[in-house]
């Protein structure tokens, strides 16, 4: 019976994988694929725009698509190889741990680290409170001590506030030489594994959260490196059964580790190809868009940024009302108009960019599977939105006249 | 002062939203007014702003993420807005309100449009709460031409005695 099922399994995956791509490359290529599925021609119509045919997706800093291969590895353990790893006495068990230990090795081996120092959980978010609050807690009656910086996720600077509550001092500092002092580094891999090379060895990093949809792998899932020479001792933040060593209780879901390790080793092999492309992509976007617009302006750094993401201002025109005419592009924005409160991202703020071109700023984020055509058509609908917009902003005709903007004295609420 | 007010009354706080967040926040959708007006926008445009018979108004501050720049053309002898014209930085919201408020002053009287409130501007284009401040600068901009208007007549009429 088994056997049936696995037979039927590449069926129900081509047609999966079909939709994968068609669906990437609606907006972009007029021409019906030869087998179209409704979504890719058919109006969509969700809170209020329309759009025809799904949008091409630039916000990989979000979250990426499952990669057809780690999807591969993981079916079966849904399907026929679904045992709990935990269970000692069964055939079921037995395969379903080995694939645990061997997605473990996998994730390991990406970033240098020992198998023993890997623990699973359900994304970066937790590992990122575990490690804060796990660290302190433990050494609650040694150190007070917190040191972070202003750009970090929002959980990992909760987990901070928390602390604070319970009598823990913050400090705002990055170190480099906290290895050499005995002081614990933690980083929040999340974004950076698979993508740029690490190494917990030569960085120094004594904790590091993993995430799993990040790198093209599924969501629900991420590992905690939690360093062994020297210890890194933590408090568990979920009681039970004492799975992952006591550190962090609760079944293992074999099927989301296997594609997280599938996804690892996926990147340790295609690392350098990645960034090529992907570097020669964002040249391209950058390039493309800067020879039709002027006073744009990439926030953040050139030189270290991670070439997948970049980060722009247009200066004059606010993020939320291009982010509305960008319905044909998924992209983010930092600024104020679409987050809950009126305040701009406070990332780009500590990144130092000026508290009104913050309202200005569009994320692309590009990633293995975007292609050139991708690119085009997103500089080409850019290029005619902010124009467009430009036509209707206020601050634009100022600038042009040469008033200096900074000088007016705004009539704030 | 008001999105501190505004704030306060939502109760959001200290709670920023933290990475850039995707342009549709699930509790939110744009009313169909709101996508028109952006996609057709009406009476964008610039008068000239020495002319006597214009009053321009500018509202906003762009860190705050919104400026409005709405223009009023009034007849001299009736005192009736004959033609109205607007410029907006700021998320869609704030264009299609800023694009309503032109398209209700004209044809209007000066002091009738000072009644125009910013609830019926927000109630016409379905604005959530959070983008209530948007109906304001509205209605903020309408009353600045006006006022603009006034004060250039003001200053033109002692030259003329």
């Amino acid at each position: 019976m088994a056997r049936n099922l696995i037979r039927r399994l590449p069926i129900l995956y081509q047609n999966h994988h079909h939709r994968l791509f068609s669906s990437a490359t609606a907006a972009v290529a007029p021409s019906p694929s030869p087998s179209p599925s409704p979504t890719d021609e058919e109006i969509v119509e969700m809170k209020g725009v329309k759009v025809s045919g799904r949008p091409l997706y630039m916000d990989m800093q979000a979250t990426t698509p499952v990669d057809p291969r780690v999807l591969d590895a993981m079916l079966p353990f849904y399907l026929s190889r679904f045992g709990n790893p935990h269970s000692r006495t069964h055939l079921y068990g037995w395969e379903s741990e080995a694939a645990v230990e061997t997605a473990r090795a996998q994730v390991a081996s990406l970033i240098g680290a020992n198998p023993k120092e890997i623990f699973f959980t359900s994304g970066a978010t937790e590992c990122n409170n575990i490690s804060v609050k796990g660290v302190m807690r433990f050494y609650r009656d040694k150190k007070r001590h917190v040191i972070t910086t202003q750009t970090e996720h929002k959980c990992v600077l909760d987990s901070c506030r928390h602390l604070q509550q319970e009598g823990f001092e913050p400090l705002e500092e990055i170190g480099r030489i906290c290895r050499e002092k005995g002081v614990p580094f933690h980083t929040d891999g999340a974004q950076a594994l698979g993508k740029i090379p690490i190494d917990v060895e030569k960085m120094g990093i004594a904790l590091m959260s993993l995430s799993g949809h990040k790198i093209y792998g599924p969501k629900g899932v991420g590992a905690l490196y939690l360093r062994r020479r020297p210890r890194v001792r933590v408090e568990p933040q979920m009681s039970g059964g004492g799975q992952e060593r006591g550190i962090r209780s609760g079944t293992v879901p074999t099927p989301l580790v296997v594609g997280m390790g599938a996804a690892c080793e996926i990147a340790a092999k295609e690392m350098e190809y990645d960034t090529r492309r992907v570097t020669s992509l964002q040249e391209r976007l950058l390039n493309g868009i800067r020879s039709r617009l002027d006073e744009v302006v990439v926030n953040g750094s050139m030189e270290h940024r991670y070439p997948g993401n970049l980060n722009l201002s247009f200066a004059y025109v606010e993020g939320e009302s291009l982010l509305m005419g960008l319905k044909e592009v998924a992209v983010s924005s930092g600024s104020a108009c679409t987050s809950a409160s009126l305040e701009p991202s406070y990332v780009l703020r500590a990144l130092g960019v000026d508290e009104d071109m913050a309202h200005t700023s569009i994320r692309f984020g590009i990633g293995r599977f975007t292609t050139e055509a991708e690119i085009d058509r997103a500089i080409e609908l850019t290029v005619q939105q902010v124009e467009k917009l430009r036509n209707m902003s206020p601050l634009y005709e100022m600038a042009k006249a040469g008033i200096d903007l900074k000088s007016i004295q705004w009539a704030q609420h | 002062m008001l999105r501190l007010a505004l704030k306060r009354s939502l109760r959001l706080g200290p709670a920023v939203s933290d990475t850039p967040s995707a342009a549709m926040v699930a509790s939110r959708g744009y009313h169909e007014r709101v996508v028109d007006h952006y996609n057709n926008p009406r009476n964008v445009g610039s008068f000239d702003k020495e002319d006597p018979n214009v009053g321009t108004g500018l509202v906003g501050a762009p860190a705050c993420g919104d400026v409005m720049k709405l223009q009023i053309k009034v007849d001299e002898d009736s005192g009736k807005i004959v033609d109205a014209c607007f410029k907006t930085f700021g998320c869609g919201s704030a264009i299609a309100s800023s694009s309503v408020a032109t398209e209700w002053v004209k044809g209007k009287q000066m002091e009738e449009v000072l009644t125009i409130k910013n609830t019926e501007i927000a109630k016409h284009l379905s604005l959530p709460p959070v983008k209530l401040h948007c109906s304001m600068l509205a209605e903020d901009a309408i009353k600045a031409a006006v006022k603009d208007y006034e004060l250039k007549k003001a200053k033109a009429a002692p030259k003329q005695e």
